[in-house]
């Protein structure tokens, strides 16, 4: 097999706040270990999972360590398609200027339609 | 088909375990081929050797065992999640082992489909 044929396009489907639980933490471990192995990557943020981008979050008071960082790096990792539920972020008071990344905010039904060009959806 | 299988949740505290459980043996019984059982987040601890659950329940890290022995199917649980949870060689179930996210992606770009649970 050639490296064209290993490639898949893999979404990460962000669901839930960025903390409170680890789903979303141990969920960007699998992002950059995928990335690693260049995967046709991208993720979308819907429900709580729009909180997860919102910068400059400050972590101290709750005694976890912050990794909204991390994705300003993913960039770097080759992961440039973020995809941001725009009924959800409305809902949450959200704007794009809230977030620590660029973001394409889209409606849901577009999303749907990139979750049908997937290989894989990952759900956290 | 080839059917990747992603758990997120740990036994008994939450159904996906035993509904993956079922799906696989729905899908081995078709003829499908699972090419991978991955365990992430708490559902690594369904395959602790330590667990010693009542007799009149199932024996869920038994049964991934058994799985993994009678079938040949290769059954990981992530090793970065593993350690958080004390999950760790020479306390896993036989048919079980420990590796990285890396095998993930590999059985991800081997399958047809990944299916995940919780």
């Amino acid at each position: 097999m050639d490296e064209n044929e290993n490639k898949k396009k893999i979404m990460f489907l962000m669901r839930k706040a960025p903390h409170g639980t680890i789903y979303s933490y141990e969920g960007l471990e699998t992002v950059l270990i995928m990335a690693a192995f260049e995967q046709d990557l991208s993720m979308a943020f819907v429900g709580d999972g729009v909180f997860v981008l919102v910068k400059d979050q400050d972590t101290k008071g709750i005694g976890i360590k912050g990794f909204i960082k991390t994705y300003s790096a993913l960039e770097d990792y080759g992961v440039e398609k973020f995809y941001v539920d725009k009924k959800s972020m409305e809902e949450r008071g959200l704007s794009p200027d809230d977030f620590a990344i660029p973001v394409q905010v889209v409606e849901a039904d577009e999303i749907a339609k990139h979750m049908e060009e997937q290989d894989a959806c990952i759900p956290y | 088909m080839k059917i990747a299988i992603l758990i997120h949740e740990g036994p008994y505290n939450h159904q996906a375990s035993d509904t993956a459980y079922n799906f696989i043996m729905s899908a081995l019984n078709r003829g499908h081929h699972i090419e991978g059982i991955f365990f992430y987040h708490d559902g690594v601890l369904n395959v602790t050797s330590q667990a010693e659950p009542p007799q009149d329940d199932r024996n869920i890290p038994k049964r991934w065992s058994d799985l993994g022995v009678e079938h040949g199917i290769d059954i990981i649980a992530c090793i970065a999640a593993s350690k958080r949870r004390g999950i760790k060689d020479g306390a896993i179930m036989k048919g079980t082992r420990i590796s990285g996210l890396g095998q993930l992606t590999n059985i991800t770009i081997a399958a047809d489909r990944l299916v995940t649970f919780g």
